[in-house]
C-alpha cells in the first residue's frame, strides 16, 4: 500500500512547508487569536452592559457572522477589505491590501464573534455579589469590570478560550481557497507540482493532527492547574 | 468657448495625466504607485510558461517578464528607481475582483481579454494568442468534445474556457458533469487521477502541463480549437494615463525586437522547474499582433 | 468605487443553463442534502463512539478517544482532500477506478468526510449527556433487571438526547456551514453556486450577497425548528426551560 511512498519529496520541501507555511499559519494563528479575543472580549461587554443599541448591534453582529460559513467569509473578506478600508479611512482609492492582512483581518473578525460567546458565558459565571462588592468598595462600573469581572472570567475561560484557538489553528488552513501558501496551501503546490498528493496530503494531516492534539493536552493540562477550587 | 478651444484644452488635461517630470498631476493607478512607493503584481501558480512558481517557489514566466519591463517603464516614468514590487498570488477566480479592489495593479498571467471582461478591467496589448482544446489521456480515445458525452470534464474556476464548455454542455446537450478546479494544476490532477475524463483549458498551457508531468507520453491534445483566445496583462479600468503608459511599454517591447528574445527564452528553451523545451513556435496570430500591436477582445481581430 | 451593481444578474442565463437564480436553488438543494445526510450518519456513528466512551472497561473508552482525537484534530479542509484525493490511490486499483468515476463522487465524498469530521463532536455531546445523568438511575435500570443494552436503549439514550438538545442544534447549523467545504472538491453548494457566478458574471457582491442571505435563511428555520422540537421534548421538571439563547 505504501510500497512508493515517496519520502523525499516530503524531506525536499520541508523548508518551503515549514519556513514560509507553517510560519504563516502560526503568525496568523496568533495575531488572530489575540485580536479575536480582545475584540471578542468588547462585544461580550457591549452584549452585556452597553445602551441598548450598542448592546442589539453587537448581539446582531455575532449572530450573523455565526450563522455563515467560513469559507464564504473568506471570500467576501478578500474582496471588500479594501473597499471597507477605503470607507474607513476617507482615503480616495481602495486601500492596499495583502493576503496576509486580508487573512488576519478575516479571522480576526470571524473568530471574535466566536471568542465573544465564550468571554459572555465566562462574564456571566462571576456571582452577582463580585460586582456588588466592587461597587460597595467604590469602584466605578468601568473599574469593576477591569479590576474585578475580567480577570476572572478570563481565568475561568482560558481553557475554553485557548480550545477555541485550536479551532482557528484548524481553520487557517481554509485560506487554501485563495491559494495563499499556508501550511496546506504549500503542500498542496508541492503536491501538485510533483504529482505526489499522497505522501503530502498525508503529511498534511499528520502534521495539523501532532500540533492540534498536543495543544489540546496541553489544554487539558492546563485545565486541570487552573480549576479555582470551590 | 469655441468647440476646437474645449477639444484642445480636453487633450491637454489628457496629456497632463502621463506628464509627471514637470509636477503634473499624476491620477489613477500611477499615484497610488507614486504615492506608495510600490506596484502589486498579480501572478498565478501553475501557468506555464506565462507565470508559475519554480522550483525555489519563486514567480517565473513569459508575463512575469513582460511585467518586469513594464515596471521599468514606470520606473522611469516617475523617476523612482526605488520603487518596489510586491507579489500577490492570484487564481483565476481571484483575479478580477483583485484587480477592481486594488490589492494588484497588473495582473501577469494568461488572462484572456474578452468583451465581457473589459466591463470589469482593461487589458494592455495582447502578447499570446491561444485556442480552447481538450486534454486526455491517450488511453481514453477522446478526439472532440462528442467523445465525451455523459463523461466528466473539467477546467478551472473562472476561466473562459470553463464559461465556454459549460455553454456548450448545455447547447449541444452533451450532459457531461462540468468540474471546476481552483488552478490548472489542480484541474490537472483531476485527469491525471482519472477523477475527469478531459480537461478543457488553453492548448498552450495544456501543452506546458502535459511536459512537465510524470509521464507526458500518456496525454492526447485534441485537435479540433472549441475557441480562439487573446491572452493580455490586466489593469484597472477607466485609467487612461496608465493605460497609455503601459501600452507604449509593450509596443517597445515588440517593436524593439526584444519581444523575440522573451519569447525564445520562455518557448523555445528549457524552463524550470525541469528544463523541459516546450518547441512552440510563434504563431502567425501573434506575429500580426508583434507587427500591429492590438488591445482588441474580439477574437475575430486575430484571425 | 470601480464597481457596477446589476441586481438584474439573478434574472439573466447562466452559461450552465437556465438563470442564475435557478442555479442559487439547486445550490441550496445541494447544500440542505449535503448536510443531512452527513447529520443522520454523525448522529448514527456519534452515538455509538459516544456510548463506547461510556462503557467500563478501558478498552473500549481509550478505542472511542482514539476515534474522536483523529477526527477533531484534523481540519476539515484536508480530511476532505484525504477521502478524495487519497484514499482511491491506496485501494486495489479496480476499486479505486471506480470510486473516481462515480457520479456525483463529489457529493459522497462531502457527506463521508463531513459525516466523520462531525460525529466526533457528536460523540463528545453523547458522551457527557450521558454522564449528566444522575448514576441513580442506570443503578435503578440495573435494579430492575435491566440488560446493559437495554439500560442505554430505554433508559439512559433517551434522556441523554433530550438533554443535549441545544448543543446538537448548534452542532446541526456547523454542519450547514461547514458543507461548505465542499466546494474545494468541486461539490456545486450554495458557496460553490455563488463563487461560479462571480467567476462566469463578474458580478462579486450580489453573488455573495444572495449566498448569506440562504445562509441566513436556513439558520432562521432551524433555530425555529429546534424550538418547536425542544419544547415538545421536554422532560417535565427536569430540564428548566431559561429562554432566549
Amino acid at each position: 500500500m505504501f510500497s512508493d511512498f515517496d519520502f523525499d519529496v516530503i524531506a525536499r520541501s520541508l523548508p518551503y512547508l515549514f519556513k514560509e507555511g507553517m510560519v504563516f499559519t502560526l503568525s496568523i494563528t496568533a495575531a488572530a487569536m489575540g485580536a479575536g479575543i480582545v475584540l471578542g472580549t468588547l462585544l461580550a461587554l457591549a452584549r452585556l452592559s452597553a445602551p441598548r443599541p450598542l448592546a442589539v448591534a453587537a448581539a446582531a453582529y455575532v449572530n450573523f457572522i455565526r450563522s455563515l460559513p467560513l469559507v464564504l467569509v473568506i471570500f467576501w473578506f478578500y474582496f471588500l477589505v479594501p473597499w471597507i478600508g477605503q470607507w474607513l479611512t476617507g482615503a480616495e482609492r481602495p486601500l492596499l491590501v495583502g493576503p496576509y492582512l486580508s487573512s488576519f483581518i478575516t479571522f480576526s473578525l470571524f473568530e471574535a464573534a466566536f471568542y465573544c460567546e465564550i468571554m459572555r458565558a465566562g462574564i456571566q459565571s462571576i456571582p452577582r455579589g463580585q460586582i456588588a462588592a466592587g461597587y460597595a468598595l467604590g469602584l466605578s462600573h468601568r473599574q469593576t469590570m477591569i479590576n474585578v469581572v475580567l480577570p476572572q472570567a478570563f481565568r475561568n475561560m482560558l481553557p475554553v478560550l485557548l480550545t477555541q484557538s485550536i479551532v482557528l489553528f484548524q481553520d487557517t488552513s481554509l485560506v487554501y481557497v485563495l491559494s495563499i501558501s499556508d501550511f496546506l496551501g504549500a503542500a498542496a503546490k508541492v503536491a501538485q507540482r510533483d504529482g505526489r498528493l499522497v505522501e503530502m496530503y498525508v503529511f498534511a494531516a499528520a502534521v495539523y493532527f501532532i500540533i492540534s492534539y498536543g495543544a489540546s493536552l496541553g489544554v487539558k493540562r492546563l485545565q486541570a492547574r487552573l480549576a479555582v477550587p470551590r | 468657448m469655441s468647440c476646437k478651444s474645449a477639444q484642445i484644452l480636453l487633450i491637454a488635461i489628457a496629456g497632463l495625466g502621463s506628464l509627471t517630470a514637470n509636477g503634473g498631476e499624476l491620477t489613477g493607478t500611477l499615484k497610488k504607485i507614486a504615492e506608495t512607493g510600490s506596484i502589486t503584481l498579480g501572478h498565478r501558480d501553475s501557468s506555464i510558461p506565462f507565470s508559475y512558481l519554480d522550483d525555489k517557489q519563486q514567480a517565473v514566466g513569459y508575463a512575469m517578464d513582460l511585467c518586469l519591463r513594464i515596471v521599468e517603464a514606470v520606473k522611469s516614468e516617475l523617476h523612482r528607481p526605488d520603487l518596489k514590487v510586491q507579489l500577490n498570488p492570484v487564481t483565476s477566480a481571484t483575479r478580477i475582483p483583485l484587480m477592481a479592489n486594488g490589492t494588484i495593479d497588473l495582473e501577469c498571467g494568461s488572462t484572456t481579454n474578452n468583451l465581457e471582461r473589459q466591463q470589469q478591467v482593461a487589458f494592455t496589448i495582447t502578447h499570446f494568442v491561444t485556442a480552447t482544446r481538450l486534454l486526455a489521456k491517450k488511453s481514453s480515445h477522446i478526439a472532440t468534445l462528442a467523445d465525451l458525452k455523459g463523461k466528466t470534464v473539467v477546467s478551472t474556476a473562472g476561466t473562459s474556457n470553463h464559461k465556454l464548455i459549460a455553454q456548450l454542455n448545455n447547447e449541444r446537450h452533451l450532459g457531461m458533469r462540468v468540474l471546476a478546479a481552483k488552478d490548472h494544476a489542480e484541474a490537472f490532477l483531476m485527469v491525471e487521477s482519472g477523477r475527469a475524463a478531459a480537461f478543457a483549458m488553453d492548448d498552450i498551457l495544456l501543452y506546458g502541463l502535459a511536459a512537465n508531468s510524470k509521464h507526458p507520453d500518456d496525454y492526447a491534445i485534441s485537435e479540433d480549437a472549441l475557441s480562439l483566445e487573446p491572452y493580455g496583462i490586466m489593469l484597472r479600468k477607466d485609467d487612461p494615463a496608465f493605460q497609455t503608459l503601459v501600452d507604449d511599454a509593450m509596443k517597445k517591447i515588440y517593436s524593439s525586437g526584444e519581444i523575440e528574445k522573451i519569447y525564445e527564452k520562455w518557448f523555445l528553451q528549457a524552463i524550470p522547474p525541469r528544463g523541459i523545451n516546450l518547441n512552440v513556435a510563434m504563431s502567425a496570430a501573434l506575429r500580426k499582433v508583434v507587427a500591429q500591436p492590438t488591445r482588441s477582445g474580439n477574437p475575430d481581430d486575430y484571425r | 468605487m470601480n464597481y457596477h451593481w446589476n441586481w438584474q444578474i439573478f434574472l439573466a442565463a447562466s452559461p450552465e443553463g437556465g438563470t442564475y437564480l435557478a442555479g442559487f436553488a439547486w445550490g441550496l438543494l445541494w447544500t440542505v442534502a449535503t448536510s443531512l445526510a452527513a447529520w443522520i450518519m454523525a448522529l448514527a456513528l456519534g452515538s455509538l463512539v459516544g456510548v463506547l466512551r461510556t462503557l467500563p472497561g478501558h478498552g473500549w473508552r481509550r478505542l472511542g478517544d482514539a476515534y474522536v482525537e483523529i477526527f477533531r484534530n484534523i481540519p476539515l479542509i484536508v480530511q476532505m482532500f484525504l477521502w478524495y484525493f487519497v484514499l482511491p490511490e491506496l485501494v486495489p486499483q479496480a476499486l479505486g477506478d471506480w470510486l473516481k468515476q462515480l457520479p456525483d463522487a463529489a457529493f459522497y465524498n462531502a457527506v463521508i468526510a463531513l459525516g466523520f469530521f462531525t460525529s466526533a463532536r457528536i460523540a463528545e455531546q453523547v458522551r457527557a449527556g450521558i454522564q449528566s445523568i444522575p448514576r441513580g438511575q442506570s443503578q435503578a435500570a440495573v435494579a430492575l433487571g435491566l440488560t446493559r443494552a437495554q439500560t442505554y436503549r430505554y433508559v439512559l439514550l433517551p434522556m441523554a438526547y433530550r438533554i443535549i438538545i441545544p448543543p446538537l442544534t448548534s452542532e446541526f447549523m456547523n454542519t450547514v456551514k461547514n458543507s461548505a467545504v465542499g466546494l474545494t472538491i468541486g461539490l456545486m453548494e450554495l458557496t460553490g453556486v455563488a463563487r461560479a457566478m462571480q467567476e462566469f458574471s463578474f458580478q462579486v457582491f450580489e453573488a455573495f450577497t444572495a449566498a448569506t442571505a440562504a445562509y441566513l435563511l436556513i439558520t432562521l428555520s432551524i433555530v425555529f425548528a429546534m424550538r418547536a422540537l425542544e419544547r415538545r421534548l421536554a422532560i417535565p421538571g427536569f430540564i428548566q426551560r431559561t429562554g432566549g439563547t
